[in-house]
């Protein structure tokens, strides 16, 4: 299964660039190689502050565009990896890894896939094992 | 294991991550995998009875290991494993060197490489090599591994103790084979990973999500080995092969559990993704192969073609043609001949891949094995041979222990028999 893990910094959101020092980083890298190495990663990224992004959002079907920094924000997604674990613990186990700053957190969430739909796993063992060219 | 407390799922957590490592690391300084995974789960239990009360430590790999090497030491010293004096001296002083030795972490990746390779060992059978590979690698219990085999937990059980009591009885050197001896034995390596997710993927029998779990579990073998050994350009091909694979999973079923063939499968389903760094790991293959494509690479080729089409319509088949005419002469067999003759049949015409098909009926190698009639019957159904294809088509639905293949077969059969329209 796989584990969106969401890393909300505990910096000052509103700053207008978010720089890491060269330690920061290095120790950053280290995790993520770690991550790479156990052969757990998917994807991973890093976003710029909210200071120069958007928001759309909706009502009546009409969207709105609302350009940042947002005041009331106070809990901003900084980055994320993706990964493949066996249980939520796992998943738990490498975010407690990460080399987190002061008032950092990292939410866990599990992504939505085939296993959560028992029917179609049943149906996946209808397969034949050899079709050519096929599955 | 316990899994009922907080404390020991996360503990369990733990041993998922590190149970490979420390297995690893314990082999090389005792040269017995069986002993050293002893050592790992007595430092396991050590750690399900300390961890509830004193929290999980900071850094729990470590943790693991100084109690399994005080454990070892302790056993060496007792000379309980070992027959007499003098080996038990020389035993207890090259643990201790390897031990220094083991802490440098550069020396973490090829104990890990070491371990993966004894679990592959050419002693040891195709069941036994699966088995290890899943219990000392992936951390599986062997429950877990009987489940998704679908066989008794006690043959499961019985394959892992022979295959350890092999290995100590050979005397197998625990060590990463260089040069020649690795191109010898990584094919094996790369074997077992790909049973392990065919297995999975294919799911020749079974509704168990286990399966599934399989298929993740071999992506990321696949993934650690790729890390170990970055310069194979097969490891990156198999990779490679695996993610595009998995990237179809969710299409390849209907809403009703039918199976949908690869040319019919809703290509927005695919998981692009997994095509992404499938078509990366091909990248990094091709790159190190210089022309000279191993199987794995090949069939990662043929796995790229349908995933960079748009649509059915836009697939290369002369590329995929000439790919499988490649894997053709490096892994011939009947199958991926007939894989070949569909095609050259989507390439050059049904007539071109319908005289393939009858040479290799004709040859006999493929009696009693449906896809070859139901390719033949739908050749001679493009070719306007009506009354040959409805009578394939039915041999076919004949031939097929799947049901709902059966009931395809008979459609298309039923099909055969009416006029064009």
């Amino acid at each position: 299964m796989r584990f969106m893990m969401l890393m909300y910094p505990g910096i000052d959101t509103d700053a207008e660039s978010w720089e890491p020092s060269a330690e920061d980083v290095g120790a950053m890298t280290k995790y993520n190689e770690e991550l790479t190495k156990a052969g757990v990663l998917l994807s991973l990224d890093g976003l710029r502050p909210p200071a120069d992004g958007a928001r759309v959002s909706f009502s009546g079907g009409t969207p709105t565009v609302t350009d940042g920094p947002f005041a009331e924000a106070k809990e901003v997604v900084g980055g994320f990896w993706l990964i493949q674990a066996k249980s939520k613990e796992e998943a738990v186990e490498w975010a407690s890894r990460c080399p987190g700053a002061n008032g950092d957190f990292i939410e866990v969430r599990r992504v939505f896939e085939m296993e959560d739909f028992p029917e179609d796993v049943q149906a996946a063992g209808q397969l034949s094992e050899r079709s050519p060219e096929q599955t | 294991m316990s899994g009922s407390s907080e404390a020991g799922r996360a503990t369990e957590a733990v041993w998922r991550i590190e149970s490979a490592r420390l297995i690893a690391g314990l082999a090389r300084m005792t040269g017995d995998v069986g002993l050293a995974e002893d050592l790992a789960q007595d430092a396991l239990v050590a750690a399900l009875e300390r961890w509830p009360e004193s929290g999980v430590p900071e850094n729990p790999g470590a943790w693991l290991m100084a109690t399994a090497k005080n454990r070892a030491i302790d056993l060496a010293r007792r000379g309980k494993r070992f027959e007499d004096r003098r080996e038990q001296l020389v035993r207890e002083a090259g643990m201790r060197m390897a031990m220094d030795a083991a802490e440098h972490e550069a020396g973490l990746g090829d104990d890990l490489l070491g371990l993966i390779f004894a679990c592959c060992h050419p002693l040891l059978s195709t069941e036994a090599r699966v088995a290890l590979t899943l219990r000392l690698l992936g951390g599986l219990s062997t429950e877990e591994i009987a489940r998704a085999f679908l066989v008794p937990e006690s043959t499961v059980a019985q394959r892992i103790v022979r295959a350890k009591r092999t290995l100590k009885e050979a005397r197998a050197p625990f060590e990463v084979p260089r040069g020649e001896q690795l191109d010898e034995r990584l094919p094996s390596v790369l074997e077992v990973i790909y049973l392990v997710f065919n297995e999975g993927y294919a799911a020749t029998a079974g509704e168990d999500w286990m399966r599934l779990d399989l298929c993740e579990e071999a992506l990321r073998l696949g993934r650690v080995l790729a890390g170990l050994a970055p310069k194979q350009p097969e490891v990156h091909g198999l990779v490679a092969l695996m993610e595009i694979q998995a990237s179809r999973a969710a299409a390849r079923t209907g809403p009703s559990g039918e199976p949908v063939l690869l040319l019919q499968q809703d290509r927005a389903r695919w998981d692009p993704l997994l095509v992404r760094r499938g078509l990366a790991a091909l990248e990094r293959a091709e790159k190190l192969s210089r022309g000279a494509f191993g199987p794995y690479t090949v069939q990662a080729a043929i796995a790229a073609c349908h995933a960079r089409a748009g649509s059915a319509e836009e697939t290369e088949w002369v590329r995929i043609a000439a790919l499988y005419d490649a894997l053709a002469q490096l892994t011939p067999s009947p199958v991926v001949e007939l894989n070949r003759a569909v095609a050259v049949s989507m390439a050059f015409g049904p007539e071109v891949g319908l005289e393939l098909v009858e040479a290799l009926a004709a040859e006999g190698s493929l009696d009693g094995y449906h896809l070859l009639h139901s390719v033949r019957a739908d050749l001679l159904a493009k070719l306007g041979h009506e009354a040959e294809a409805r009578e394939e088509f039915e041999r076919a639905a004949a031939m097929t222990e799947n049901a709902r293949e059966r009931e395809l077969m008979l459609e298309r059969a039923a099909k055969a028999g009416e006029p064009e329209g």
